[in-house]
């Protein structure tokens, strides 16, 4: 800690509360236009703004060691590809013997289920 | 905890602790070795567990509808449920606890020459959740309508809809467990990896650390980057389950997809999590025994973590059959056969370090020189299913059954034999008896083989995985096939009548054994400075470090090894 | 009590600050794995906005209010912490836990609200994730609380001080989830 000490000493928390608070209000107000474009960049970009700021001052990487910049890209990286690489695979209404409906009701049985294995011999499978 | 206080204000005092009770010392210890010990020995335990499930559902297999001694009938559901089960106790309770908590907890605070780990009381309630994630499992055995039979992946929606897989609470439970089972390993990475970090002696950089360290922690930080949102998808799972939500039962408006997708994400690099630590247990008994200077150590962490940021970009492989995007699973296929980059390199690094060496064969190298055989024959099998096209043909197939055994059984197993070999001098203060432990060895390696060998026959035969009786499939109940899966169901067995080799001698050579002095294998590590078995504290004096741990056969010194240690 | 280890420092970084940077890691994958899918599903499905409507906007700007300034105390207690000031950082410690008591308290309300119209969370896909993102994060900010009473009892008698600065990094971490999942829960409509 004393390391760093010097360097954020002077920063003015309650400064920076209220450049939060002012983007706060920023990102209720745009959204209530209901122009679209606008809505993303006021309520998700200045979300980011928000986190980063917050991380930056509030949780001091701005002076933190490298190590803790990595260990944290480390995990947002990985996100970004979970991200990727699931996003083209979810939200599709049907799938290979599978079919999305709203109500309570059961898919009538399929022909190919009946192999002659028992009921939950077969089912979820994967290695 | 007042003894804990004595003990160090006094400098890692190797004299406290004598005065203590037998609970507080073995069960309530903060001591890592202890805590090691817990782990590897809960890990052992569930592995008779997992053995005997894999016992009675093989014998279904070869001789279906007949009572299997020791069980009975086998009904179709406890066939699914002893499948699920198996898998879900070897690689949670099996190879997670004893590869990584286990040898993490004994060898880590040893290996870098600190007393303890960095938050002992964290390390504590870590083995005591794991502990309860163990009552949970049992207990989802026993409840009304019988253990989870979903497949340890729990795929929606079967593992979602009580319905479906008529186990409500059975499945609940069992989720319950996997769950707490994540926290507790979680609670336990972060100490390996903090230690790791901050905790190492005076003197040992990041390259002065031995490989088994560095794998250990790697794979807890790969380990702790995956499984998040799998815990997320198991929260959501568990509502699914208990509060009728609707995250991935299409008939609700869900996704079956993702939750795929969310296990796999972890599934996939759950497998380097286990395999990184068993590859570095391997290079430090094949190091050792070849009484030669590790070959290119640091291009070896290079690897380890390529491996380990690789294994990232693989998990969709596992389902090419599941209505995947076709063009990820193209992207899929590319990343999965570039792993086997690093894994090979490994095998030569392997190679490289016992050329020109005077190999020692004792009991733990020869588990070394198993594994590399064995896990290069998982490796090359699973070039054919990391290819989207074939692996259409033999998904879920035994096939795929054998493939993943013939990489987790040398993982969990071999690889945990040669460490359990390696230190036991260390962890008991005496020698295992050689001839025995060579006889368990032989004993498990040719069967272990017979097992698995027709599998693969089988498999691309044509074999369904999740058949509870062939009968009901003329092509695949011919006497040929069937003749062999009794000849696996026969190799199991006789590998698991040669396991009461090890327990005997293990149990007789831990307390009868030959006395063995502090350093008996002439290794250079720090753990082979400490007294063994060592004390409380592990050192009454901490020792600094002054080289890397693989200085054997270093030219002009009398001595073949050079304890990391040792000034000059 | 300690080992000697936990007073190493090879790194040069704090072993607690350190493992504090590690459970963050851990988080945000959780976090991120729960986002991310809420995320793919909700671009997917348009008709998940319309439900999204029935959220109070105003009720979580609030609650956005509340955790920025609770950050604030818990940045605050921090910097008392540094100058020693154990008594003080205690201090700014509990008004950090009333700003998470009255953030949970404004979310009891709301949620009562909406299951009383009808919002339950077996209502469907968006509901589900909006009660299960922000359950776990309202669980998030329980923890938090226990945690930083603990820390605050201590620090009055001003021991273990460099444990505000920990508890602190987590609060703002559980502020940084509320600043994305506001946006994504209530705004986007």
């Amino acid at each position: 800690m004393s390391a760093h000490a010097g360097a954020h000493h002077h920063t003015n928390y309650v400064k920076i509360w209220a450049i939060l608070l002012a983007l706060l209000v920023v990102s209720v107000v745009g959204p209530m236009a209901h122009i679209q474009v606008l809505t993303l960049v006021t309520a998700f970009g200045i979300a980011l703004v928000k986190a980063y700021i917050v991380a930056r001052k509030f949780m001091h990487l701005d002076v933190e060691k490298p190590i803790v910049h990595w260990i944290l890209a480390l995990a947002l990286v990985f996100m970004v590809l979970l991200y990727a690489g699931i996003a083209p695979d979810v939200g599709r209404d049907s799938g290979q013997r599978w079919k999305k409906t709203d109500g309570w009701h059961h898919l009538p049985p399929q022909s190919d289920h009946d192999g002659g294995a028992h009921k939950g011999a077969e089912g979820a499978t994967g290695h | 905890m007042s003894n804990q206080h004595d003990a160090h204000d006094h400098h890692a005092g190797a004299h406290a602790h004598h005065d203590e009770g037998w609970f507080k010392k073995y069960f309530w210890s903060t001591d890592h070795k202890i805590i090691g010990f817990q782990y590897m020995f809960t890990g052992m335990l569930l592995a008779l567990v997992g053995a005997f499930m894999a016992y009675v559902f093989r014998m279904q297999l070869a001789f279906p509808g007949q009572a299997v001694p020791g069980w009975g009938l086998v009904s179709p559901g406890q066939y699914n449920m002893l499948i699920t089960n198996h898998g879900s106790i070897m690689i949670f309770w099996v190879a997670m606890p004893v590869l990584i908590a286990g040898f993490g907890n004994y060898i880590i605070p040893l290996m870098i020459g600190a007393d303890d780990m960095v938050f002992p009381r964290l390390n504590r309630l870590s083995y005591q959740l794991f502990f309860i994630s163990v009552l949970l499992l049992i207990a989802s055995l026993l409840v009304q309508n019988g253990g989870f039979g979903g497949a340890w992946t729990a795929y929606p929606p079967l593992s979602a809809n009580k319905d479906f897989n008529l186990t409500p609470l059975g499945s609940t439970l069992w989720l319950l467990a996997v769950a707490v089972e994540f926290v507790a390993f979680l609670l336990g990475g972060i100490n390996f990896i903090v230690t790791a970090m901050n905790a190492r002696a005076p003197g040992m950089k990041a390259f002065d650390v031995p490989i088994v360290v560095w794998t250990i922690v790697i794979a807890s930080i790969l380990f702790m980057a995956s499984v998040g949102p799998l815990v997320a998808g198991a929260v959501m799972l568990l509502f699914d389950q208990t509060l009728g939500t609707s995250f991935f039962n299409p008939n609700k408006g869900g996704d079956p997809i993702l939750w795929q997708h969310l296990f796999w994400f972890f599934g996939h690099p759950e497998v380097y999590v286990v395999l990184l630590p068993a590859m570095g247990i391997v290079a430090e008994v094949m190091t050792v025994f070849a009484r030669k200077k590790l070959f290119a150590y640091k291009t070896v962490i290079y690897t380890i973590i390529a491996t380990g940021v690789l294994s990232f970009f693989v998990w969709a492989h596992h389902q090419f059959v599941a209505g995947i995007d076709p063009r990820m699973a193209n992207v899929f296929t590319v990343t999965t056969v570039l792993i086997s980059i690093p894994i090979a390199e490994m095998c030569f690094v392997y190679i490289a370090t016992l050329y020109g060496g005077s190999i020692r064969l004792t009991t733990p190298m020869l588990w070394a020189l198993a594994f590399m055989a064995e896990f290069m024959l998982g490796g090359v099998t699973g070039i054919y299913l990391g290819s989207s096209g074939a692996d259409i043909f033999f998904h879920d197939t035994y096939f795929v059954v054998a493939h993943f055994h013939y990489t987790f059984f040398p993982i969990a197993i071999i690889a945990v034999m040669s460490g359990v070999t390696y230190w036991f001098p260390k962890m008991f203060g005496r020698h295992l008896n050689e001839f025995w432990g060579k006889v368990h060895f032989w004993g498990t390696i040719i069967p272990f083989n017979g097992i698995f060998i027709p599998l693969f026959i089988l498999g691309a035969a044509g074999e369904h995985r999740r058949i509870f009786d062939y009968h009901s499939f003329p092509h695949l109940a011919t006497p040929e096939l069937q003749a062999m899966r009794v000849f696996a169901t026969v190799s199991l067995v006789v590998m698991l009548a040669f396991q009461p080799v090890f327990i005997v001698n293990y149990l007789v050579s831990m307390f009868r054994g030959k006395k063995a002095d502090k350093n008996p294998w002439k290794a250079n590590t720090l753990e082979w400075t400490a007294d063994s078995p060592p004390p409380h504290g592990n050192w009454p004096e901490l020792p600094n470090c002054y080289r890397g741990p693989y200085e054997y056969s270093v030219e002009g010194r009398e001595l073949d090894y050079w304890p990391q240690n040792e000034k000059a | 009590m300690k080992p000697i280890a936990t007073t190493r420092s090879s790194m040069g970084i704090a072993t607690g600050k350190l493992a504090v940077w590690w459970v963050l890691v851990s988080e945000i994958v959780i976090f991120g794995g729960l986002l991310a899918s809420y995320v793919m599903n909700r671009l997917a499905h348009v008709e998940w906005g319309d439900q999204a409507a029935h959220t109070n906007t105003w009720a979580g700007a609030f609650n956005t209010f509340v955790l920025l300034t609770s950050s604030l105390s818990a940045v605050l207690a921090h910097q008392a912490a540094e100058k020693g000031d154990g008594p003080k950082a205690a201090r700014f410690l509990y008004m950090t836990c009333l700003g998470g008591l009255v953030f949970l308290v404004v979310k009891g309300f709301e949620w009562a609200h909406e299951i009383q119209a009808g919002f339950v969370i077996q209502s469907g896909g968006f509901w589900g994730y909006y009660y299960t993102a922000a359950g776990l994060h309202g669980f998030h900010v329980l923890a938090g609380m226990a945690v930083m009473i603990w820390v605050a009892s201590s620090a009055k008698k001003n021991q273990d001080l460099h444990r505000v600065e920990n508890v602190g990094l987590y609060w703002h971490f559980v502020d940084i989830v509320w600043i994305f999942l506001f946006p994504l829960l209530y705004i986007a409509k």
